[in-house]
């Protein structure tokens, strides 16, 4: 799931570096992710993981790191809200 | 005991009562009107509203009370907008930017520094403005290109500032920068600087069709201090949940107060026009009527979204949600077009009376005013930002949503 997430990030996140060189629990908006880029991501998630974001996942927080889509990622996948 | 001390204690012991919009809306009427013609004619500071504001101890009035202030809440901030706006739109305006500067101190600056600086200012009523737009960024008021050079305990901070508001006023300056020299510029921090921090040096002058007592100087601004200086939170999120809110929602309070005095002269008018020919409704009454309707409206939507904000307060989660954002957005996109609909309308209703610079129904400086509102952080930027946003938005799970 972290390559898939990572593959998504590079394509769609906007980010100022490669998203192959950021740790798991690196700060991605420290590594130039903006709310503009955050809605290209969520997009992309949403079609990689064939999943859909609630209305409360829907802030800052959910995309902050690698590792913080990994869990609310994994949270939808498995049916519940994370 | 110092002078700040003693005037806080002096504070500590006056009523708790402070009721913020009443004596505002003294001020507006009786020394923000007065001046208004002269502030605007010459492109000059509001003094005598400042000195009157301060004098009242209303630059302090967010401050909790137990730093000195009155803990007035933003209802109460954005009546006094809203009644000094009545007056004198500058005077409105300048308030409203001071208190939004003081609302991100006093939700988000929680170290000493930050708590020692707001005793200071409900004890010496000082005036907060604010540095966010850059040259080399324009409007685009999250991204920084100037930086934090931190050295040890200490930074130094220098900006082309394209606006600092009535920089030649102020005693405190917040100002919007790059966390460090390697952040992206989306990665901004907010950094309160004082008189005795900074150097201002000058580099254009504020000669606009309205709002020119705002007195929207360009600047080069060199800042140093201690670290303890910068707002912890980082900017994105501290502008979320309080910065973008409070902002649009004491920027419309402001618009709502021009299109109130507008409305105003367009009543008496109409009265006026009445009682030359009893038993008749003027024409022009339609368009008043037009006008008060808007008029409401407005105020409808920013009394909407001053009780979003106060349900979603304390809620970090709630504040940077992307509902929440849309909905103070989309606020300022409405009350700025709105504010200059209402205007127009009164125009119509008042005439040539209204047309002309010297009677008392002039709107020649309401209509200049109120075209400062859809150019203040442009309302094409925000809708094309909030038409991204919408790409994902769900459904909101609040009440009404």
């Amino acid at each position: 799931m972290v390559a898939g997430i990572r593959s998504v990030l590079a394509e769609c996140g906007g980010l100022a570096v490669d998203a192959g060189t950021l740790a798991i629990d690196d700060d991605l908006y420290s590594a130039g992710l903006t709310s503009h880029g955050c809605v290209g991501l969520m997009l992309g998630l949403e079609e990689q993981f064939d999943v859909e974001f609630p209305e409360k996942l829907l802030n800052r927080r959910t995309f902050e790191s690698i590792a913080a889509i990994r869990d609310a990622v994994r949270g939808l996948v498995d049916g519940g809200e994370a | 005991m110092n002078a700040a001390a003693a005037a806080l204690a002096e504070r500590a012991a006056a009523p708790a009562s402070v009721n913020a919009a009443a004596r505002a809306r003294a001020i507006g009427a009786e020394i923000a009107a007065r001046h208004a013609d002269a502030v605007d004619r010459d492109g000059r500071f509001p003094t005598e509203a400042f000195d009157a504001l301060r004098e009242q101890g209303l630059l302090g009035v967010m401050v909790p009370a137990d730093l000195g202030g009155a803990g007035a809440s933003l209802f109460d901030v954005a009546a006094a907008c809203h009644a000094l706006a009545r007056g004198c739109a500058a005077t409105g305006m300048i308030y409203a930017m001071h208190q939004i500067q003081v609302a991100c101190l006093v939700n988000h600056g929680t170290n000493d520094w930050h708590r020692a600086l707001m005793a200071r200012l409900a004890a010496e009523q000082l005036l907060l403005g604010s540095a966010t737009t850059e040259k080399e960024t324009g409007g685009d008021i999250r991204n920084s290109v100037c930086a934090v050079h931190a050295d040890g305990g200490r930074f130094t901070l220098a900006k082309n500032a394209s606006v600092i508001s009535y920089g030649d006023q102020s005693d405190v300056i917040l100002v919007t920068a790059r966390r460090n020299p390697d952040a992206p510029s989306s990665d901004q921090a907010l950094v309160v600087v004082t008189k005795d921090d900074y150097r201002l040096e000058k580099t254009s002058l504020w000669d606009a069709m309205g709002m020119r007592g705002t007195c929207s100087d360009g600047y080069r601004l060199e800042a140093a201090g201690v670290i303890d200086q910068i707002l912890p939170l980082p900017y994105a999120d501290l502008s979320a949940q309080t910065m973008l809110p409070v902002t649009h929602i004491l920027w419309s309070s402001t618009w709502l107060g021009i299109a109130a005095d507008a409305v105003s002269r367009a009543r008496a008018f109409v009265r006026s026009e009445a009682k030359r020919k009893p038993g008749t409704t003027p024409a022009s009454a339609v368009r008043l009527a037009e006008a008060t309707a808007k008029l409401q409206q407005m105020k409808a939507v920013i009394l909407a979204a001053i009780r979003q904000y106060e349900l979603a307060s304390g809620s970090p989660e709630q504040l940077t949600g992307l509902s929440f954002a849309t909905a103070m957005s989309t606020l300022k996109v409405t009350t700025s077009e709105l504010v200059r609909e209402v205007v127009e309308a009164a125009i119509r209703t008042c005439g040539l009376a209204g047309y002309r610079n010297d009677t008392p129904y002039s709107l020649g400086r309401h209509l200049r005013d109120a075209h400062s509102a859809a150019l203040m952080i442009g309302n094409d930027r925000i809708m094309s930002h909030v038409a991204t946003q919408l790409l994902v938005q769900r459904d909101g799970l609040g009440p009404f949503e």
